[in-house]
């Protein structure tokens, strides 16, 4: 069937449906990943919006069992593809990308031309946008969109109650935003204990009897536009008032420099890929990392206890965070990666180094 | 900072660097050296070091004045290499830019204490980490240091010892013996009985074998990795092989990025690759391969390349990620933070390039041109070429790639390839593409191939698609429906928007189309575009539309609704300093400039390569110097120009007359040029004309009356210009009795050759029986041309450039060999050494006619035969020829930068001398017959050579000498075997064979070459032909090591004795020792070893003889 996606500036894309035949809206954004389509639609930073992806071919080895999922189901709003591959291979596939989509009720389109469309993006910024199905050409209204970074949608991806995972003495709290799988597996497999809590639980609060004694804290990725999070920056100010080693991911990193009295703002289409470039800004090397954001932290912002700790090659946009002399850090990219380049692993031990 | 500091304390002690080449292009070692090649001396002259190069390669660009301040065609040697150190006093040196050949070199120079001595640096990676890549215990000892895998196995010397190895590991296994003749004793066992029946033949070829464990059906992955003396790395790229391990990369189809990996297996391997490298310490680049098991995550690093490969070629091409250039920066200091990105000049070299396309790499093979060459491909390589396509769905791509390897497949069907073994050959892909017309299962092609489903299944698609567009043709017109109809289930009859638009995005040609509805292919093309159904135009950009590109590196691809504004080329483009401030002036004074594209070679292939690279990238740089926008269209990833700053635009798409078409009506007038690129471009010159296009240069019409044999032939004798009777034939019989008529032998060739695909010569009724089949396999619309075959004669050349049927310049040289040796084949001298003045006198003269004749305006080359005083016209090709880089080197007048302003309008004069000079250049062919086991390597009229040298000498003997050590001839110094077919060639090299006797050499011979030597007062040993099972038999002082130099002269009248004569020449070139099959090439041997020693070989630079 055919479907189109509808910018909020008019533009109108048409292609070919190969998921649920439903309406849907958000925020459209692109990633340019050349694999791992199962990571990245699992991903809770990408709830509320349509995400494009680059590589033109999509669904080659299937879907895995969801054990190896980032999330228990298909976070973004709607998937956007040049060609749909409905016959994968890969020993580890249990059904076909579309199947999933299908089955998880995820409207997508292909037979797009994305790279038309991510010049776009990137020329005027990321754009609300609509799928539609089988309407007629009504007049377009920007009112129907659905736009993620007005409202505060943590409750919608954070976790309801609090679980723990492993079963070391070390314990984190990981404060959850949306939180990617694995961050949880990255930690357990460092012999750390995770105790899982929601956006707005207060680890110091009086319901924190469930927590126990913990040694950290994890601020975990999450969508959205990080001042709505109000609750969670009130908590973290606390936490750091009370000298606890902090670490921030993405959206935590956001969430952190808020708290530290530092400030946020939008980027033009965000960095949303597996090949971005930063500097350690100490030691003088460069890595590579996977990327998933739409703010950033605005160094100019923060105040002079904090070092600027690493930085994009590409723009120069803040990639991450330290405190001059308190075990407060944290890095915009994704040391987890699922998807993405692996040797930002290093960080969870740099974070560990506090947690005593 | 630091770095910074450190950097700039190298580079101010590397005042002089030195560069090694990759010599003459061979299978496994071809244009992708002067790719890497180029670019490093490009980052040497950036840098402000002055570039010393050592290639014999003279139809390279590395090779051409601009790139480096000094140029050496010598040898690639440790001899020469050390005599050029001694000579120029370098301080830093380039080892990893010229192939297996240079590396191979600066180890032996490294081993014999000459860096140390001379206090030269390597630069990049150090020796001790080549070493390690380089051998494989060593190897695996350092990559077992960091628990990374490489295959289990062993060496052994015995049985014994192999049946430990064996029994440790389990079957299967994979013996291979480091030396094998025709791949005896390397294979694949099941059990015990299996692998003592192996090992024990392979035994008896090598005191060694290697035994493996067999990864039967993994895959086969690579990965290009980039490391900086800081330790920061990248990988730019990943590759998959469609083939499964065990087909060496340069036979497979390659993908990239990976299509079958997900998320987990690519960052994997990705992993490991960074682990390695950073174990190893490479500075610069390097290429690790990995198997990996398609059941499991199981995995294994087959081998590292610690230096530039032809992968890494092909990943710069297929990412637009300059990893030449970038790894010569490295080796000079730089971090890969400190580098900018040069597609979109503000992001950082240190990232890895996201592609939003899919490329892929087919090779090309020419195994028909060897006698005795098996269609089989495996673990060694024997392609010469390769191509590669860009789109956006893997169907697209792969009929892209079809079609560029210019093979006359177009689609995946309609031929007549024989599909009932499913072994891998070169043509197996069209083999699975039949057995799925068949209706056979992605699963039993799987099972038997080990090609990955995912390929399987879209090649099914196509598969289906294809057979239902031949099933439309059932004879007879069909009509146009310009109506939307559907589909329908059976075969479609007419042709509708929506079939059509399917079958482009499946990347079907309109000629397909045109054939399948039974309309011409321009009716199809106006159908397209009345319907709206046009290739959209996209950039290769490094970073997935991320960030803006300021380089104009296309594709195009009917998957997609835009087509991209290509940025202001010129002014916006990095190279902007290759203009001069003059054009850049005129540019912008003049809105309206011209346009020009330019129409590369394609594949390289045998008698199409490099040489016409040179030619491109050369009137290329002439059309940017004078103001002109340049676009060149190419789809060979080894070439300099498809390098995205080589002109303007560079389109990587196919040189089909539809493509050409595509972009010459996006880039509204411009106008072709298609006299560089060889014989693919020279093709489509009367496709153009008719079409209406603008071409620049000799007009269509004269090019057809040069290329229509009829009508050339009118032309000469009009001219009073002979040449050999022949006559173009359809049936056998005639053919017979104008053979007859002309008497034999006769030459025997399709019309319209390129490098004389199934060229022979016939000496009787039977072998022209015999040949005429093959010859009309080649092509079966075109008749077969049969010509008096002139024995005995010289073959002359001239290359020239004339300008509105004026001669401007030209470069008359001779053939070493009589004709009957391909051109492409032949050692070649200029200026001349043993021609008559009058000889000379008269070619220029009939040139002068011809030229006047066909108003040539442009480049040109005619060959013609020599003999008794007469001249005979062979060929006359109206464009630039495979010898025009030597001849513009050796004269040091530049005919393609000539040409190309001639055919710009431009009037030239001057008076150019070509002929007097104080020195030689000598042009000899590299052949790969090690390459290609079983072949023959006999010298006939088809060509077989995969590249060339050249050098220079004070004199003929001088430039010979050198000439023939770079194509890897070693100086004999004990003992020469000679064997001399037929009393005349015995006679021609009597003087050969005293010499010889009385330079000291030890001589062996056969039996009547002994008996006739013995004649003649010449002491000679003589020994047994193979066959005559007597000692000392030929096979035994060959393996021995007993022999340095064999002439092996063939009677080629008849095929007398020619099964000993085959082995005799086969092991000379599967043992590595110097042989010579041709009597004048013997002769010039001879004499050149009795006036000269390896150190009477002048150490001296291009401009010390041409200044």
């Amino acid at each position: 069937m055919q479907g189109k996606l509808v910018l909020s500036d008019g533009t109108v894309f048409l292609g070919e449906s190969f998921g649920k035949e439903v309406t849907t809206s958000g925020e459209v954004v692109f990633n340019t990943g050349m694999a791992g389509y199962p990571e990245s639609l699992t991903d809770p930073s990408y709830f509320g919006q349509i995400l494009v992806l680059t590589y033109p071919l999509q669904g080659n080895y299937g879907v895995p069992e969801s054990k190896f999922w980032e999330s228990g189901k298909i976070q973004v709003k709607g998937l956007i593809v040049q060609n749909y591959i409905d016959h994968p291979s890969h020993f580890e596939s249990r059904k076909t990308l579309g199947d999933w989509l299908k089955e998880q009720g995820i409207p997508t389109i292909q037979g797009i031309d994305t790279r038309e469309l991510t010049r776009k993006l990137r020329e005027y910024g990321v754009m609300l946008g609509r799928i539609e199905f089988k309407v007629q050409s009504s007049k377009f209204k920007v009112k129907e969109i659905y736009d993620p970074n007005l409202e505060n949608i943590l409750p919608y991806v954070s976790c309801k109650k609090v679980e723990v995972y492993g079963k070391g003495k070390k314990n984190v709290i990981l404060i959850d935003c949306g939180a990617k799988e694995n961050i949880i597996r990255s930690l357990v497999k460092r012999g750390v204990r995770v105790t899982r809590v929601p956006w707005d639980f207060d680890p110091l609060g009086p319901a924190a009897g469930g927590a126990g004694g913990f040694d950290g804290i994890l601020i975990s990725n999450g969508p959205g536009d990080p001042k709505q999070a109000k609750s969670t920056i009130k908590i973290v100010k606390q936490l750091l008032e009370a000298n606890i080693p902090t670490f921030g991911i993405c959206l935590g990193s956001q969430i952190l420099a808020l708290a530290a009295g530092g400030e946020t703002y939008k980027l033009k289409f965000g960095h949303r890929g597996q090949n971005q470039p930063v500097m350690d800004q100490f030691n003088k090397k460069a890595v590579i990392t996977s990327q998933n954001h739409g703010f950033a932290v605005d160094m100019k912002s923060m105040g002079k206890d904090w070092k600027e700790w690493f930085v994009n090659l590409n723009d120069g946009t803040n990639e991450g965070i330290r405190h001059k002399s308190k075990p407060f850090l944290a890095v915009q990219f994704h040391p987890e990666a699922n998807p993405g380049p692996v040797e930002g692993g290093y960080l969870f031990d740099e974070f560990l180094k506090y947690v005593k | 900072m630091s770095n910074k500091t450190n950097w700039i304390n190298t580079m101010n002690k590397l005042r002089k660097v030195l560069v090694l080449g990759s010599g003459a292009l061979k299978i496994g070692e071809a244009g992708e050296f002067d790719y890497s090649g180029s670019q490093a001396l490009k980052a040497l002259k950036e840098e402000g070091a002055e570039a010393i190069l050592i290639n014999p390669n003279i139809a390279t660009i590395q090779t051409s004045k601009s790139l480096a301040k000094k140029i050496y065609f010598l040898p690639v040697t440790p001899y020469f290499v050390q005599k050029v150190i001694e000579k120029e006093a370098p301080d830093g040196i380039f080892l990893s830019f010229g192939g297996q050949t240079a590396l191979n070199c600066g180890l032996a120079l490294e081993r014999r204490g000459i860096f140390k001595k001379a206090h030269l640096q390597v630069l990049g990676s150090s020796v001790r980490s080549i070493q390690v890549t380089e051998d494989r215990e060593l190897f695996a000892r350092e990559l077992s240091k960091i628990a990374v895998k490489v295959p289990k196995g062993g060496f052994a010397k015995t049985l014994d010892e192999a049946l430990k190895i064996g029994q440790k590991l389990g079957y299967p296994l994979l013996i291979r013996s480091g030396f094998s003749l025709g791949g005896l004793g390397s294979g694949a066992v099941n059990n015990k009985e299996e692998f003592i029946k192996t090992v024990s033949i392979a035994l008896k070829q090598a005191p060694q074998i290697a035994i493996e464990e067999y990864l039967k059906h993994w895959k086969e992955i690579e990965y290009e990795v980039v490391r900086d003396k800081d330790g920061n790395k990248i990988t730019v790229c990943n590759m998959e092989n469609m083939d499964p391990l065990g087909i060496h990369t340069g036979e497979s189809i390659v993908v990239a990025p990976s299509q079958t990996l997900n998320n987990y297996q690519y960052h994997f391997l990705r992993k490991l690759s960074l682990q390695v490298i950073e174990h190893l310490r490479i500075v610069g680049e390097c290429n690790i391969q990995f198997a990996l098991n398609p059941k499991n995550n199981d995995y294994r690093v087959i081998e590292v390349n610690a230096r530039l490969s032809r992968s890494s070629a092909l990943a710069s091409k297929a990412t637009g990620y300059p990893l030449a250039y970038i790894a010569a920066k490295l080796a000079l200091g730089y971090s890969l933070p400190e580098i900018k990105n040069n597609v979109t000049l503000s992001t950082s070299a240190f990232f890895e390039p996201a592609l939003d396309y899919i490329v892929v790499k087919i090779p090309r093979w020419d195994l028909q041109k060897f006698v005795g060459a098996k269609e089989i491909i495996g673990s060694e390589m024997k392609s010469v070429g390769e191509v590669m396509a860009i789109g956006r769905s893997f169907p697209e791509v792969l009929q892209k790639a079809i079609r560029m390897l210019e093979t006359g497949q177009d689609g995946l069907l309609g031929n007549d390839i024989d599909d009932t073994k499913l072994l891998p050959t070169t043509e197996r892909l069209f083999v699975v593409a039949q057995r799925f017309a068949r209706g056979e299962q992605v699963e039993d092609i799987y099972r038997a191939t080990g090609i990955d489903p995912w390929f399987l299944y879209q090649i099914r698609e196509m598969v289906t698609f294809e057979k239902k567009l031949l099933n439309c043709h059932s004879g007879g017109r069909r009509p146009i429906e310009s109506r939307q109809d559907p589909i329908s289930r059976s075969a479609p009859s007419r042709m509708t928007r929506e079939i059509v638009v399917q079958a482009k995005k499946l990347g079907f040609s309109d000629k397909l189309l045109a054939k399948a509805f039974g309309i011409s292919e321009d009716e199809v093309r106006r159908f397209r575009k009345k319907h709206g159904i046009v290739p959209k135009v996209k950039h290769i950009d490094t970073l997935a539309a991320e960030y803006p590109a300021k380089t104009n590196y296309l594709y195009l691809t009917y998957h997609g609704e835009e087509s991209e504004v290509t940025p202001n080329v010129i002014l916006g483009a990095r190279s902007a300093d290759r203009i001069s401030k003059d054009a850049i002036a005129s540019l912008q004074h003049d809105k309206n400039n011209e346009k020009a594209i330019v129409l590369g070679s394609g594949p390289y292939r045998i008698g199409s390569s490099v040489e016409f690279d040179w030619c491109c990238v050369t009137c290329a740089k002439t059309l940017r110097e004078k103001g002109i926008e340049t676009i060149i269209i190419n789809c060979n990833p080894e070439t300099v120009s498809t390098d995205y700053d080589c002109a303007d635009k560079l389109y990587f798409e196919e040189l089909t007359f539809e493509r050409v078409s595509d972009i010459y009506e996006i880039e509204q007038s411009a106008s072709l040029v298609l006299g560089f690129g060889g014989q693919v471009p020279n093709n489509l010159a009367m496709d153009c004309f008719r079409a209406d296009y603008k071409i620049l240069g000799t007009s269509p019409e004269n090019i057809d009356r040069a290329e229509d044999r009829n009508k050339f032939s009118k032309l000469l004798d009009k001219l009073n210009i002979e040449q050999a009777p022949w006559q173009s034939l359809k049936r056998l019989d005639d053919a017979l009795k104008f053979a007859r008529k002309i008497g034999y032998p006769v030459l025997i060739r399709p019309s319209y050759v390129l490098s004389g695909s199934a060229m022979n010569v016939a000496y009787s009724s039977a072998d022209l029986k015999k040949y005429l089949k093959s010859a009309s396999d080649v092509s079966s619309e075109h008749p077969v041309v049969i010509s008096k075959f002139v024995e005995g004669a010289k073959e002359i050349e001239i290359d020239g450039v004339s300008q509105n049927g004026q001669l401007l310049i030209y470069a008359i040289s001779e053939h070493v060999e009589n004709a009957g040796v391909h051109s492409g084949d032949a050692t070649i001298v200029l200026p001349p050494q043993k021609l008559y003045l009058k000889t000379v006198r008269m070619v220029k003269n009939a040139t002068k006619k011809i030229v006047e004749t066909l108003s040539i305006n442009g480049p040109f080359n005619i060959q013609f035969l020599a003999k008794a005083n007469k001249i005979m016209v062979i060929e006359l090709n109206l464009r630039a020829s495979r010898s025009f880089p030597f001849v513009s080197k050796v004269t040091g007048f530049n005919f393609v930068e000539m040409a190309t302003k001639v055919m710009l309008g431009e009037v030239l004069s001057g008076d150019f001398n070509t002929i007097d000079l104080d020195y030689v250049g000598v042009k000899a062919p590299q052949f790969s017959f090690s390459r290609i086991k079983g072949a023959d390597p006999r010298l006939r009229v088809e060509m077989s050579s995969t590249g060339e040298v050249a050098c220079f000498g004070d004199d003929l003997e001088e430039a010979y000498l050198k000439a023939i050590l770079a194509t890897g001839f070693k100086m004999p110094e004990r003992s020469v075997f000679l064997t001399i077919g037929g009393e005349k060639n015995k006679l021609d090299l009597l003087v050969s064979a005293k010499e010889l006797s009385s330079l000291g050499f030890k001589i062996y011979a056969t039996e009547h070459t002994h008996e006739f030597l013995k004649k003649h007062s010449i002491k000679n040993i003589r020994v047994y032909k193979i066959s005559e099972r007597k000692t000392p038999s030929v096979l035994d002082l060959l393996k021995d090591s007993k022999i340095d130099l064999v002439i092996n002269i063939s009677e080629s009248r008849s095929n007398q004795g020619e099964t000993a004569g085959y082995l005799i020449r086969r092991n000379c070139v599967d043992f590595g020792i110097p042989l010579i099959t041709n009597v004048q090439a013997a002769e010039l041997l001879v004499s050149a070893l009795s006036s000269k020693k390896i150190g009477d070989l002048e150490i001296k630079s291009w401009d010390e003889y041409v200044s």
